[in-house]
């Protein structure tokens, strides 16, 4: 067996180097590694950064006319739809949102996310029950959006909703992301 | 003549790869006599891996992942393209074979004691397999990019948001943005289509080298322990002694038990199809009902079911500490008895699993905390009177959503209790309460009703009773 591994000896091989002694062998093993590493780092910011993208772009809040103020009567809730703040040019009807807007008076509108806060399923109006339920886990909320019933953690979130020259306009919003 | 061609064709190719002496040494591996058909289960798994692998590549020929079009692909695949449906039926079907033999193998390791020493990193790797076959389960679902994969996409990003400091950050990565859109699905797309293949291609090769290197465990014995002192000398003496090719000895049983689930899943595919498209992936359709493929159906019931308030927690740490604690099993005992006949533990833990999994899926199927918005008012023979207060109380049941959660006789929701003969149990005076303050899945309804709504509606609650025979 010896005999064997003396046998198969290079016959190069120089004694073993000190720890502190910088080989040629040892300096283009670092070399390698610190060469791949700033290659690997080359590729992964732009990289990393492309998919992590929607992080870096500006939320463009816009308000978004969802009908004349006398089409919706006072006291009485109702779908309305509108298009996000700057959808993709391929996003087809995914860019469109929704909202329950409430009309309380003349001139004061309320605008619910449709998300039940439980885990976002759109929420329905029963106009009169006066209850908005959800269809996954049983969440049901009161008119003004408070949590009547099931497991919703919070209030149906509200959007900014303003009246300019005879429109009702929502600002468009995220998604809420529950966090309770 | 021929032969000998073949032969030196043969000879040449392994002479300038190696490849056919390797692929030859790898399938005639030896393996333990009396493993049979109990080990069918992972190969069969691979072997629905590649159903979807091929299935696949070629729905991939037509489908454009784009916000805007891929659902009118999607109706082109099932309506117009030759053998369309059946393809997608083939990947729909596919997909749930994988699910479950994924569970079926995971089971037999587990009662087999296989994932003790040496194997304890062949189980921690098929646990990750386990999950990335999830991960793909639920990103097909939502490549379907139907009005389902829409809200299911949201449902995902708000359990993402319940993540302690990071959420709102992970939500929007799930999202691709602010609100479902054009990034939304092309990020699904990536994940389902490249990333999570590629993974599972590297950890079932890992997983296979894994096998090859400490062999297919042989079936156990009551009363011979795995001792990682002497494991490995005892499991080389029985494989030298009785071990027997892997092609074709054992691999015979892998081959026809694959053929049979093939043949099975394109049954399926034929005979049931793919699942019906819902409607346009429109966010604005306000009515939804977004369920989960049914082999997440039962996860959807866990979260219809826990304890109001602790969802935050359950959501983040539950399916956390199931994976930590799967992978940590060989970890925590890597010894001792493998016989399932001397692991009642064992037996009860896998038969608790499988319970807690079958009835929270029987609940999911029929998900009684769902309103029954589809609830239509009651017949006049269920009401017993055409006009009066019982006749006007038995409209507002209907109008004011209670239906919706109540039943009475087969009509009604199954959110809250049966109110069939609730008039039987209950006085006046406690539906009054009841119905005035609510509870905890109930809505107060002082606000919402007149008195002479309140008067019409217990005078049709109190001619709820049991009927005489």
């Amino acid at each position: 067996m010896n005999e064997n591994q003396n046998k198969n000896t290079p016959p190069c091989q120089r004694p073993a180097p000190t720890p502190e002694e910088l080989t040629r062998r040892r300096f283009l093993e670092r070399l390698s590694l610190v060469a791949g590493g700033v290659g690997a780092l080359i590729l992964t910011v732009p990289i990393a950064g492309f998919i992590l993208a929607p992080f870096f772009a500006r939320r463009h809040e816009m308000w978004r006319s969802v009908g004349k103020v006398e089409s919706f009567k006072i006291g009485e809730t109702a779908a309305v739809q509108y298009e996000d703040a700057t959808p993709l040019p391929w996003a087809g009807v995914t860019a469109r949102s929704a909202a329950w807007l409430r009309r309380e008076s003349a001139d004061t509108f309320i605008a619910f996310s449709i998300n039940c806060t439980h885990l976002g399923c759109p929420v329905r109006w029963l106009a009169e029950a006066n209850l908005f339920m959800c269809p996954c886990h049983g969440g049901v909320y009161y008119k003004d959006g408070a949590v009547a019933a099931g497991p919703p953690p919070s209030p149906l979130p509200r959007y900014p909703v303003r009246v300019k020259d005879g429109d009702v306009q929502i600002q468009t919003a995220s998604i809420p992301i529950s966090n309770k | 003549m021929l032969p000998r061609i073949f032969k030196r064709i043969r000879d040449w190719v392994d002479d300038r790869t190696g490849l056919p002496t390797a692929i030859g040494k790898m399938a005639g591996h030896l393996v333990p006599p009396d493993a049979k058909w109990w080990y069918v289960f992972g190969s069969a798994t691979l072997c629905a891996f590649m159903i979807q692998v091929i299935s696949g590549i070629a729905l991939a020929f037509s489908y454009i992942p784009s916000a805007s079009e891929a659902y009118s692909t999607l109706r082109f695949i099932s309506d117009e393209a030759p053998f369309g449906h059946f393809l997608r039926g083939l990947h729909y079907y596919g997909a749930s074979a994988m699910v479950l033999m994924v569970g079926l193998h995971m089971v037999q390791v587990f009662l087999f004691g296989s994932y003790k020493f040496p194997r304890e990193l062949n189980w921690a790797t098929g646990v990750l397999l386990l999950g990335f076959t999830l991960v793909m389960g639920f990103t097909g679902q939502l490549l379907r990019w139907d009005q389902n994969a829409v809200w299911s996409v949201v449902v995902g990003a708000e359990q993402a948001g319940r993540v302690p400091l990071i959420g709102e950050w992970l939500a929007h990565f799930t999202l691709g943005g602010d609100t479902v859109g054009g990034a939304t699905l092309t990020r699904f797309f990536a994940i389902h289509v490249f990333i999570m293949p590629a993974l599972i291609f590297a950890f079932v090769g890992l997983h296979l080298w894994l096998v090859l290197r400490h062999g297919i465990s042989e079936p156990p014995t009551a009363g011979k322990p795995v001792d990682p002192k002497t494991y490995r000398q005892e499991y080389k003496e029985l494989i030298e002694k009785k071990g027997r090719p892997f092609w074709p000895d054992a691999a015979w049983r892998d081959t026809v038990f694959c053929v049979g689930m093939i043949v099975a899943v394109a049954a399926l595919a034929l005979f049931f199809g793919a699942p019906q498209l819902g409607k346009p992936p429109d966010p604005s359709i306000i009515a939804a009902s977004p369920r989960p493929d049914w082999y997440l159906l039962w996860y959807f019931a866990v979260l219809a079911l826990l304890p109001h308030g602790s969802e935050k927690y359950f959501m983040v740490f539950g399916p956390l500490l199931v994976g930590l604690l799967l992978i940590a099993l060989p970890f925590i005992s890597n010894r001792g008895e493998r016989s399932p006949s001397r692991r009642p533990w064992a037996i009860a833990a896998v038969l608790m699993i499988v319970l807690m999994i079958a009835a929270l899926w029987v609940e999911g199927v029929r998900s009684p905390w769902s309103p029954n918005f589809k609830a239509q008012p009651l017949a006049m023979s269920v009401v017993g009177a055409t006009n009066g207060p019982v006749f006007v109380g038995a409209q507002l049941f209907h109008s004011k959503g209670c239906l919706d959660c109540h039943l009475i006789g087969d009509d009604g929701g199954r959110r809250g209790p049966d109110l069939t003969d609730v008039a039987s149990r209950l006085p006046k005076s406690q539906m009054i309460l009841r119905i005035s303050n609510g509870g905890v899945n109930m809505p107060a309804f002082a606000a919402n009703l007149s008195q002479a709504d309140m008067d019409a509606l217990i005078a049709f609650l109190q001619t709820r009773k049991i009927q005489p025979p």
